[in-house]
């Protein structure tokens, strides 16, 4: 499963290494949506400073349906389903590979986000440990969700419309719980963020486990 | 010995749509077997249904010893056969030793056969290299070639296989499925191109309307043994 999982996920990066599609289109993407949020709160810069968890969260949101939607593009092109389907390929190998490599493209992400509502909203980084924290549980939740939504609507001609309204609901608890313990962190009060941060870990591992299991089926069935 | 695949009366589904009539079909290890029919007759749903990406709505699909009315039998299946189809399956930012070597190893192939698979089919220079979305379509179909031999399949389904192929290419795909079957796979192509098929084949089996005609001798004698 794991050697699998390292193949889909090597292959997948590569492609995004070669199309630059994450690089030239995505962030730019969520630069560009960090500057419509300052356009629109800019005449309280208070506003955009105490909102910065938030907006951050809500700009990885966004920026993540665009990898999402991305990785089972390149699936639909060609017959790459069939493909992967004939390939004998461990079904949770491949979703724990397509997860891995849409958790790295965000990761990447939030990085560049990160310093973006640094450099405009002015917000002052305190409670590293839980910052981290956050991102990697939120991002893995997100991956997984992600991933399991994706493989769901990716057989559907309405793939591209109906996967945000699928999966934003779903991820609701992933950008409460992850403003929650980004809010607690730069306020000054990490303890509090911490239970968030808990509750991030919780849906990544039940989404983790319960795409590992149903990956298999979905591919078939969609 | 068993046949290598086997259908009485199967029904397989296009979405909620039956497709095929019942058909009937049996093809013994080592046979090239042809389908020919109509647009629309069902050879691709033959096709795909033998390589367990179709579910049994009805009667029963034996393929390389697996019953494929159990599902779970199908993913075993699977493994064994490489389906050369109208997709590709290729990924157009990848190179096409990318490409042959992702395949290559997502059916556990030795690195010496995914070599070996891009030289038979001629893909070891300068084309080794180039990006999948810069080439033609003869070279598309084959790296996919490339693709299906790196996997070793035990079970060859070919979707108008020479389609797009140019004379060299053509003849490079015929030679490499005499070469496959002289090492004990099995061959079920699907054509349009008959004088070319037929030479290949050892039996040519007529779709029509879902379901078998008649099983006919090919129309010339198959050529020798290409050995590079």
């Amino acid at each position: 499963m794991f050697r699998d999982a390292t193949l889909i996920a090597g292959k997948d990066l590569r492609v995004e290494l070669r199309s630059k599609v994450t690089l030239q289109q995505v962030a730019p993407f969520a630069i560009l949506v960090l500057i419509l949020f300052g356009v629109a709160l800019d005449p309280d810069r208070g506003i955009l400073t105490r909102a910065s968890a938030g907006l951050f969260w809500v700009a990885v949101l966004l920026c993540g349906l665009l990898a999402i939607q991305r990785a089972f593009t390149i699936e639909a092109a060609d017959g790459g389903r069939d493909a992967l389907r004939l390939s004998g390929l461990d079904p949770a190998g491949i979703f724990l590979g397509k997860a891995a490599a849409i958790f790295v493209q965000l990761a990447a992400l939030e990085g560049v986000l990160a310093i973006g509502v640094v450099v405009m909203y002015g917000t002052a980084v305190t409670g590293v440990v839980l910052l981290l924290a956050t991102c990697l549980a939120a991002t893995a939740g997100l991956a997984a969700a992600g991933t399991l939504y994706g493989v769901l609507a990716a057989g559907l001609r309405v793939r591209e419309t109906l996967l945000p309204i699928l999966l934003l609901p779903v991820l609701a608890p992933v950008l409460i719980g992850a403003t929650k313990a980004f809010e607690a962190a730069l306020g000054g009060a990490a303890a509090d963020g911490w239970p968030w941060c808990g509750l991030l870990v919780t849906f990544a591992l039940l989404y983790t486990t319960f795409g590992t299991l149903a990956f298999g089926p979905l591919l078939e069935e969609s | 010995m068993e046949p290598v695949v086997q259908l009485h009366g199967a029904v397989t589904l296009l979405g909620r749509f039956p497709a095929l009539a019942g058909i009937d079909l049996e093809v013994a290890a080592g046979e090239i077997v042809l389908l020919r029919g109509p647009n629309g007759a069902g050879k691709t749903t033959l096709l795909r249904l033998c390589a367990g990406l179709l579910p049994v709505a009805r009667g029963d699909v034996r393929v390389l010893g697996h019953d494929l009315t159990d599902r779970r039998q199908a993913r075993a299946v699977r493994r064994r056969v490489g389906l050369l189809g109208h997709a590709t399956g290729l990924y157009d930012e990848l190179t096409v030793a990318d490409n042959v070597r992702f395949w290559g190893r997502a059916a556990g192939a030795a690195p010496e056969d995914i070599t070996g698979a891009m030289a038979a089919c001629t893909l070891d220079g300068r084309l080794a290299g180039l990006p999948v979305v810069h080439l033609s379509a003869g070279q598309r179909r084959r790296t996919s070639l490339a693709c299906l031999l790196a996997r070793r399949p035990k079970l060859w389904l070919l979707d108008e296989p020479h389609a797009g192929l140019d004379q060299d290419g053509r003849d490079l795909l015929d030679g490499l499925v005499r070469r496959a079957v002289a090492a004990g796979a099995t061959v079920l192509l699907a054509s349009h191109e008959l004088d070319r098929a037929e030479a290949l084949a050892d039996r040519v089996v007529t779709i029509v309307g879902g379901t078998t005609d008649a099983a006919v001798p090919p129309a010339t004698p198959a050529e020798p043994l290409l050995v590079p």
